[in-house]
């Protein structure tokens, strides 16, 4: 039996379909079976960011309807072959989810994968409460942002009480990435640091994603960060954070800035 | 001057971290407030519609946290001519309606 993992922020852009990708990819490197569910009905963007858009025929509303089998509307990834991908719908109603519909659909890719990623859609609306409904681990992402950490803490609310698994009384675990971190400017005091987020919200600490402009070119490419830019200070966090996931005691390194000599004494200038 | 910035206080990280933590403090307070006051209203409601048949939107629950112990404060509003028959109503008693559960 797979797990099921939401990935959810509360915020939008914060880096939710990235991690999700990024994540997705990483696990399969590592050789497990991954599928990564985009459940942002209406504004779909995993199947863009994982190079798929030209590929998608069925998607999961069709599944949730019976239009088309599970089968169909998977796409296997062209690069790493235990890494497949549903896509959401572009066009039709969110409405046309249904809590059972994603039940039975989720016990479906549960037994078919070792893991199920759900990216979230932004906002603590319908979408939202779906794609963390029946998840058993949630990984939170935020950015060292004001907006970004209040926005997280709603939905460490919601996670406890609005999942399947809060209504059984169990403990929803759950897991912090923070992304878009600049070392430089958390060290110059000017955004808030790791000990800040993790002492506010205060749940622990999956990984820190470095801001990188190799975020952005990975998506122009169509490709998750942990394929196409392996040797990236991103990718390897997202590497580690995969790691962790499947149990593996990895040390956790907070990026750091490199500063040269005439910076130290000259300053520089603000980003 | 570069060299003299550590004379202006320029670090805004540590006022987000104290406005976010006195932020989250009351919110937290208040999701976890407002979901018991929702079930006390809604309770309170069906115990005395048992009996009175009210209005749902005059019945008022609110908590007032001091230091030491809170306050349940419980209002509810029932029409006179109610009050006047002791304040129990037979089902279909003239003018009153069944008790309407919220």
């Amino acid at each position: 039996m797979g797990k099921v993992l939401v990935v959810t922020s509360g915020k939008g852009g914060v880096g939710k379909t990235t991690s999700t990708a990024a994540l997705g990819a990483a696990l399969a490197r590592l050789g497990h079976n991954v599928v990564v569910v985009d459940f942002d009905v209406g504004l779909r963007n995993l199947d863009l960011v994982m190079g798929a858009e030209r590929r998608v025929v069925f998607d999961l509303i069709n599944v949730v309807q019976g239009v088309a089998k599970l089968t169909q509307a998977l796409i296997r990834d062209k690069r790493l072959d235990t890494l497949y991908l549903l896509p959401a719908s572009q066009t039709r109603d969110k409405d046309a989810l249904t809590e059972e519909g994603i039940a039975r659909v989720i016990i479906d890719l549960r037994s078919r994968f070792d893991w199920v990623i759900c990216d979230s859609p932004a906002g603590i609306e319908r979408g939202a409460t779906l794609a963390m409904r029946y998840a058993d681990e949630a990984i939170i992402v935020t950015n060292p942002e004001v907006s970004s950490v209040r926005d997280s803490d709603r939905i460490i609310g919601l996670l406890d009480s609005k999942t399947e698994k809060a209504e059984r009384g169990e403990r929803m675990a759950k897991h912090l990435l923070i992304a878009r971190f600049d070392p430089g400017r958390a060290a110059r005091g000017e955004m808030l640091n790791i000990q800040d987020v993790l002492e506010i919200l205060s749940i622990p600490l999956l990984g820190v994603i470095p801001e990188s402009e190799e975020v952005l070119r990975a998506s122009n490419l169509g490709a998750p960060i942990t394929i196409c830019g392996q040797q990236s200070a991103p990718a390897h966090a997202y590497m580690d954070a995969a790691r962790r996931l499947t149990g593996e005691d990895i040390e956790m390194l907070i990026p750091t800035e490199k500063v040269g000599f005439f910076t130290k004494i000259f300053g520089r200038r603000a980003a | 001057m570069r060299l003299f910035r550590f004379l202006k206080p320029i670090s805004s990280a540590p006022v987000a971290r104290e406005r976010l933590q006195i932020l989250l403090e009351y919110e937290r307070r208040m999701v976890s407030q407002s979901s018991l006051i929702t079930t006390l209203k809604d309770e309170i409601l069906a115990v005395v519609s048992r009996h009175v048949s009210i209005d749902p939107e005059r019945i008022h629950v609110s908590v007032d946290r001091g230091e030491g112990f809170s306050t349940l404060a419980v209002g509810v509003q029932i029409p006179n001519k109610v009050a006047a028959e002791g304040g129990m109503i037979q089902t279909g008693a003239a003018g009153q309606g069944p008790a309407t559960p919220n």
